[in-house]
């Protein structure tokens, strides 16, 4: 795992220093919450409904020990005991004070964590592959990649105030574990002809009210030349996006205007212009920070057995882990998704526990997931029991990846001020629907998604059934989406006719699957069935 | 400690003298639009609003002393690629940073080529020479000289 050198602890101690005078001249009345609110936004700290809420980097998704006990301490001592998973692998804490929030920035620091560029019109957080490291899949790492677009887009000067939010993506296998395509701008790493490493670039993809999925926009960039051409993409951005209305001023807004070709030949041009300046990072900064990503010291000649004669066990196994590229060991996921609980919602006890996990089975590795879940990257097949034995006495061994009741939901009514309906209440009654394991393994892969209005926090448009909350009147109501996907058949999902209440929506929720099981061919995905037999059957199934 | 870049002392004397960070004897003509200056042949400052398109300046810019970059909302940074797209042209006179212009930008703005500030409300010195010496190093290049940290990392 990358560590920081003294430059870049340098940057985030200093960050900390600037963030309390601007808090402080905020005190003062120096400043107006006009002025003070973008700076705040770019160290993560919106006001919600009720509170503050502090949104904290998780760097590419990846941890360590240290640094989550370090979460759970601020969710005891500055929160109420607990934190919030979210869609991009950060983590968010939801009753903050703002006089509190440089001193907890100031905890972060000390274990290598920030909250720079979270949230404003910024560049997010870098998401990557939660295997990463540990998948089978993978051509090469990505994180090497992912910690040097961290450095390069924190403060960039031409780039403090762009249109709008920046969410970048990288991921280096041809499965998508990280929606990457609904990004703005992302990167997928593949090999040409020559045996040469490089990015194929997708850009302008973006939920929200106008979703989008991004194209792409070159099949094979150099990785020595990714400094140059992501400043050429943001310039173009930058210079020709609209200011006069807020939404339409994300990047998707802009791609799609000009259209594939005419944005891509204003990139290669600005490109060509960067490439002059011959400002691109030396080489050796790439194998500086790739040497801290090189693999930990698997132990070899280890068995592949694994003793499944605990059927509660084998069930976990079955569902939760994942092959692994060292002979020996496998990648387990721990659900953030009990039935009935908050999605991605996690106790101080609880990081503390998995904490201690990662450090005692998985080489003080910790990964979280834009699914809202936990990964312990690197477990010995051999600790798998162990492991599952102390996920159980802490309530997070739920065997229930990737399934109907692995929802995604964002936190809607119960904090949001943007919220047109709650979204917790509506992911705990679907989870209870369809609690009854036998029957939930029966469904297969069904990936719901739950947004409390169309800012689409979480990921509707991308559900293979979406649940959208509007506002009807004056009450809380739920359109029902079908047919969207994250994975790397991107698709967006479409609204299948008028919406819900509450319960209404966990009914038309049931007859949807129940229309899929009715059609469905053996072994067929929900999103391949429905990719097969279109809309209107499950319009009929659902609207009577 | 910083390698490179801090403001120079002479400028740091000048925090209180309206934030121009030049040797040079300033332009005394007032500024002209964009579309007036490529009329008169014999304007020297031209002010690029939020929008405008710089590069048409390029052609001219061996006569022009002075170039003011606006600022509508603090927002709008459409300023900071006018600014340092101008540096990468080859421009050396002045470019001034107007309109809504905030301590908490001056520091990106300074290291995208702006040398001085006429900001619609004023800056409070002691907070802006604060702004500008409290970054020791930087992770990227831009207009400046300053060496980002991927260099200095590697002598
Ligand atoms: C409660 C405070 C929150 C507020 C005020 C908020 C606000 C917003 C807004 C306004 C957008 C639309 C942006 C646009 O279209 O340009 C958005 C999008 C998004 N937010 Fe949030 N959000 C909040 C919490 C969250 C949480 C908890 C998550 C993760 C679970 C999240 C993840 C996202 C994602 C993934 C998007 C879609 C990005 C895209 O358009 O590509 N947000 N949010
Ligand atoms: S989707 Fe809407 S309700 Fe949900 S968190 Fe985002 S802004 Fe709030």
């Amino acid at each position: 795992m990358y560590r920081y050198d003294k430059y870049d602890q340098a940057m985030v101690d200093t960050r900390v220093e600037e963030f309390r005078d601007q808090v402080r001249r905020r005190i003062e009345g120096k400043m107006d919450d006009d002025q003070f609110k973008p700076l705040r936004l770019k160290n993560g700290l919106y006001l919600q409904l009720h509170a503050y809420m502090l949104r904290v980097a998780v760097p590419y998704g990846t941890l360590n020990s240290a640094q989550m006990r370090t979460l759970a301490m601020i969710a005891r001592k500055y929160d109420r005991g607990y934190g919030h998973f979210t869609t991009r692998q950060n983590i968010q804490y939801n009753w903050i004070k703002l006089a509190e929030a440089p001193d907890i920035l100031a905890d972060l620091a000390k274990v290598e964590m920030h909250a720079i560029q979270t949230s404003g019109e910024s560049i997010r957080n870098i998401s990557s592959d939660q295997y990463a490291g540990a998948a089978a899949d993978e051509l090469i790492d990505p994180r090497p990649w992912a910690e040097m677009l961290r450095q390069m887009t924190t403060f960039m000067p031409e780039f403090s105030y762009l249109p709008r939010k920046f969410k970048i993506a990288i991921i280096a296998s041809a499965e998508d574990r990280i929606a990457l395509r609904w990004h703005d701008f992302a990167l997928r790493i593949v090999q040409n002809t020559a045996g040469e490493l490089g990015f194929e670039v997708f850009a302008g993809g973006g939920m929200g009210r106008t979703p989008f999925i991004a194209y792409c926009i070159r099949e094979f960039l150099p990785t020595t030349q990714i400094f140059s051409y992501l400043q050429a993409v943001l310039r173009v951005w930058n210079r020709h996006a609209r200011r006069d209305n807020i939404h339409k001023q994300r990047m998707k807004i802009l791609v799609h205007d000009l259209g594939q070709e005419e944005f891509t030949a204003q990139v290669e041009e600005a490109f060509e212009h960067f490439l002059s300046l011959g400002e691109d990072f030396p080489p050796a900064e790439y194998d500086r920070i790739a040497a801290y990503f090189a693999p930990p010291a698997f132990e070899q000649g280890l068995s592949d057995e694994i003793d499944l004669s605990d059927p509660a066990f084998a069930r976990w196994v079955e569902r939760q882990v994942v092959a692994h590229k060292a002979p020996g060991y496998a990648i387990a996921n721990i659900s953030l998704k009990p039935v009935g609980g908050i999605p991605g919602d996690i106790t101080a006890e609880q990081m503390e526990l998995v904490a201690d996990l990662a450090e005692r089975f998985s080489f003080d590795e910790l990964r979280s997931t834009h699914a809202q879940n936990l990964v312990l990257p690197h477990v010995k097949k051999a600790d798998l029991y162990t492991v599952w034995q102390a996920l159980v006495s802490a309530g997070l061994a739920d065997a229930n990846l990737d399934l109907i009741s692995d929802l995604i939901a964002c936190p809607g009514l119960d904090y949001c001020s943007l919220a047109n309906a709650r979204s917790i209440p509506v992911a705990q009654k679907i989870a209870e629907r369809f609690a009854d394991p036998a029957r939930q393994a029966d469904l297969g892969e069904l990936k719901i998604k739950i947004s409390g209005c169309i800012n689409a926090c979480g990921h509707h448009h991308a559900g293979n059934i979406g649940i959208l909350g509007v506002d009807r009147k004056g009450s809380e109501s739920y359109q029902l989406l079908l047919g969207g996907s994250g994975d790397e058949d991107t698709t967006q999902a479409k609204i299948a006719g008028p919406g819900f209440d509450e319960d209404g929506i966990v009914d038309a929720v049931e007859r949807a699957v129940e229309h899929y099981r009715a059609v469905r061919s053996p072994n067929e995905r929900f999103i391949d069935t429905y990719r097969r037999v279109g809309m209107d059957g499950f319009k009929e199934a659902i609207y009577g | 400690m910083a390698e490179s870049g801090n403001p120079t002392p002479a400028a740091t004397e000048q925090f209180s003298a309206g934030l121009r960070f030049r040797d040079d004897v300033a332009a005394d003509e007032p500024a002209v639009s964009l579309d007036a200056f490529l009329e008169q042949e014999e304007a020297d400052s031209v002010r690029i609003e939020a929008g405008e398109d710089v590069t048409v300046l390029f052609p001219h810019l061996s006569r022009v002393r002075l170039i003011e970059v606006d600022f509508p909302k603090f927002r709008d940074g459409r300023g900071f690629s006018t600014a340092r797209m101008l540096r990468e042209a080859g421009y050396t006179g002045e470019i001034k940073a107007t309109g809504d212009v905030l301590v908490d930008l001056i520091f990106f703005m300074r290291r995208c080529g702006f040398d001085s500030f006429a900001p619609d409300k004023p800056i409070d010195p002691s907070d802006a020479e604060a702004a500008l010496t409290r970054w020791d190093n930087v992770y990227v290049p831009a207009a400046d000289d300053r060496v980002p940290i991927w260099k200095l990392r590697h002598g």
